[in-house]
Order: structure tokens, then sequence, then C-alpha cells
């Protein structure tokens, strides 16, 4: 319902604002230009996206990711101690890491969950510590390869669509620092 | 040459290296992944339809530079290009909505000017808050999700300042 609301209101505002400044004819056009323009994204990204989720799989199939999930479980163990208790906790929770890393969110989204519920247990709805953060986590997920950005790159005549490489991990790692440090910080002075 | 150039050749050689090793059959799954991936796409251009038609709109009207004015002085303060003022807005809410918003945003300043640049590392180092927070409380059966959100969204306005501050040191502005 959310999206009903802001797409609605994007219009709204935009025939308001068209009014307003006199734009108001080169709404109709824009409209159609937009709608176009998502199409030519999506064929021109297509082949870039297709071959980045093949990798993946072949990644997946070939235990990549069972790999890197058992290099972290020493890190977890120091982040979330309770849930870590809990050996299949434990297991999801490195699955859900390792898979964000790798840029399979399909796949990372179901085992942060079971991992999530594992940890709910007992919380009576409410958020405990180690669930905020594990969410906090998720939601400034690092990954090692942003496909779907260096696509779109790639579709719009980008000479080197993953120079952003560098960048992104910069960002992420500092956005996941803040998170945590955020969240360690609220955990102390939060009231409900 | 740079080093990232060296990224993408490197990656694919190695993976399927290391899967053939492990006896895997390398280009099924490539093939198979690659069908995943039209998949997703399939599930991404109604909504991108939707919102670019939107999105278009919305910047012929005038209405995106108005709120890229009133934003600038803050964004500009923080070293923030003031041009991504609506996907600030977006990234939280809505993930189509920002691919949208980004790619739009990419094709009017070129994805490899500063603006262009800002703005898919903006994209490639971010989730969606509010979509994550609702997934995982809602699998979860938690109802008082407590300070979730102002922690998560701090990351994000991190993520927002230093996308640009990585871009500039690495790029130059």
């Amino acid at each position: 319902m959310a999206m009903t609301w802001v797409w609605t209101g994007m219009v709204a505002l935009s025939l308001l604002f068209g009014a307003w400044t006199g734009n108001l004819a080169a709404l109709g056009g824009a409209a159609f230009e937009g709608a176009r323009a998502a199409v030519e994204l999506c064929v021109s990204m297509a082949g870039v996206m297709c071959l980045w989720t093949g990798v993946m799989e072949v990644m997946r199939q070939s235990g990549m990711t069972e790999k890197l999930a058992q290099a972290f479980r020493p890190l977890l163990r120091r982040l979330l101690p309770r849930a870590a208790r809990d050996a299949e906790t434990l297991a999801a929770l490195s699955a859900n890491l390792s898979a964000n890393l790798l840029g399979l969110g399909n796949a990372s989204t179901p085992l942060g969950i079971r991992a999530a519920r594992a940890m709910a247990r007992g919380c009576e709805g409410v958020a405990s510590d180690e669930l905020c953060l594990l969410v906090v986590l998720n939601s400034a997920s690092i990954q090692l390869l942003p496909t779907t950005v260096a696509g779109v790159r790639a579709a719009l005549g980008s000479k080197a669509p993953f120079d952003i490489l560098p960048a992104v991990w910069l960002a992420s790692a500092l956005s996941v620092a803040a998170g945590l440090g955020a969240a360690k910080l609220l955990a102390r002075v939060w009231r409900d | 040459m740079l080093l990232s150039d060296l990224i993408v050749p490197t990656l694919l050689c190695g993976v399927g290296l290391y899967g053939a090793r492990r006896r895997v059959d390398v280009y099924g799954a490539l093939t198979r992944g690659a069908e995943e991936g039209l998949t997703v796409l399939l599930h991404v251009l109604p909504s991108l339809v939707g919102l670019m038609t939107a999105i278009y709109m919305f910047r012929a009207s005038g209405a995106a530079d108005c709120l890229g004015r009133v934003l600038a002085p803050l964004l500009t303060a923080l070293g923030i290009p003031p041009e991504t003022a609506p996907l600030l807005l977006v990234r939280p809410v809505s993930g189509s909505g920002a691919l949208a918003v980004g790619s739009e945003l990419m094709e009017t300043y070129g994805p490899d000017s500063y603006v262009g640049r800002v703005t898919a590392v903006m994209l490639g180092s971010s989730e969606t808050t509010f979509y994550t927070v609702a997934v995982y409380y809602g699998a979860a059966g938690i109802h008082k999700t407590r300070y979730t959100i102002p922690a998560a969204l701090a990351a994000d306005a991190v993520m927002f300042f230093a996308s640009a501050l990585a871009v500039r040191a690495l790029f130059g502005g």
C-alpha cells in the first residue's frame, strides 16, 4: 500500500508543479518517455544481469558460499554471542552473511529469516538487542559485487562499469560500521 | 590499466576453474543461473515501468529541481551532490524505486560523471531499509522494533555521505 501513496503522490505533485512552473505541456511526453526508458533499461542490462546471476549460481554449486560462511563463524560468535550458541542458528547466520556478500539476495533473505525466527523465540514480539543488530546489519549489507548497478552502468555506456567497486566497498564498510555503532549505542540508552 | 579492470576477467576465470575442479557442471550452472536472472528482470520490469513514468514526470514538472534546491544547502555542506536528493528520499523505502531514480540520474549526468558515480555507489552499497525491517520482523513475529529503524537509518545516512566521499577520494570530484 505504501507504494500506492508514493506513486500517486509523485504523479499528483508533478501535475501541481507543472501547473505552477508552466511545464504542464511536457508532462504527457515525459510519462511516455519514462515508460519507454524502463523497458530500454531492462533490455540493455539483461545481458550483464544474466551473466552475473549465472556466475553466482556456479559459485553456489561449487560450494564457495559455504566456504565463505565457515570463515565468518568466529566473527558472528563475537557479534551475536547468544544466537551463536545454537549451532543451527549460527549456520543460518553465517550463510546469510556470505550470501549477502556474494550478492545472492534471493538466497540470503530466507536464511536471515530462519535465524531471526530462532532468535525471536521467547521474545514475545519485542526485538532483542541481537535481533536489532541482525536486522541493522542486513539493511546495511556489504556487497562485494553490486551487479545490478554495474549492469545499469554498462547499459548506459560506461567505459568501465566495475570501476566503482573500491568506492562501493569503502562506502558500505563505513555504513555497516555506523549501523553497528548506532545499534550498540542505542542499546544502552534506549527506553521503551 | 586499473586493478578494477582485472576483476571481471579474473573472477570469471577463477570461478570457472574452481567449479570445474570440484566437478560442477559449470556451463549448466551458468545458464541455469542466467535463466534465474531473466526471471528477476521480468519481475522488475513492470514496477520499473510504473516508477520511471512517475519519475520522468516528476523531473519534467520541475519538482525534482525544486527538491534539490531546498535540500542543497544541507547536502552541499556534507559534500553530497544535491542532484542526488530524490535518491536519498527513495533509497530506504523502495528498491525498484531507487533503481529507477538512480538510472535516470546516471542517464542524465552520464554513468562516468561525478554525479553518476556517486549515484551508482549509493545504489550499490545499501539495501532497502524499511523492506528489510518489515520482512525480517514480519516473519519473526516481532512488533516492537525498538531502535532498529533509527540505527538502520543512521547507517543509511553515513552510507550517503561515505559514497560521495569515496568517489571524490578515488576519482576526484
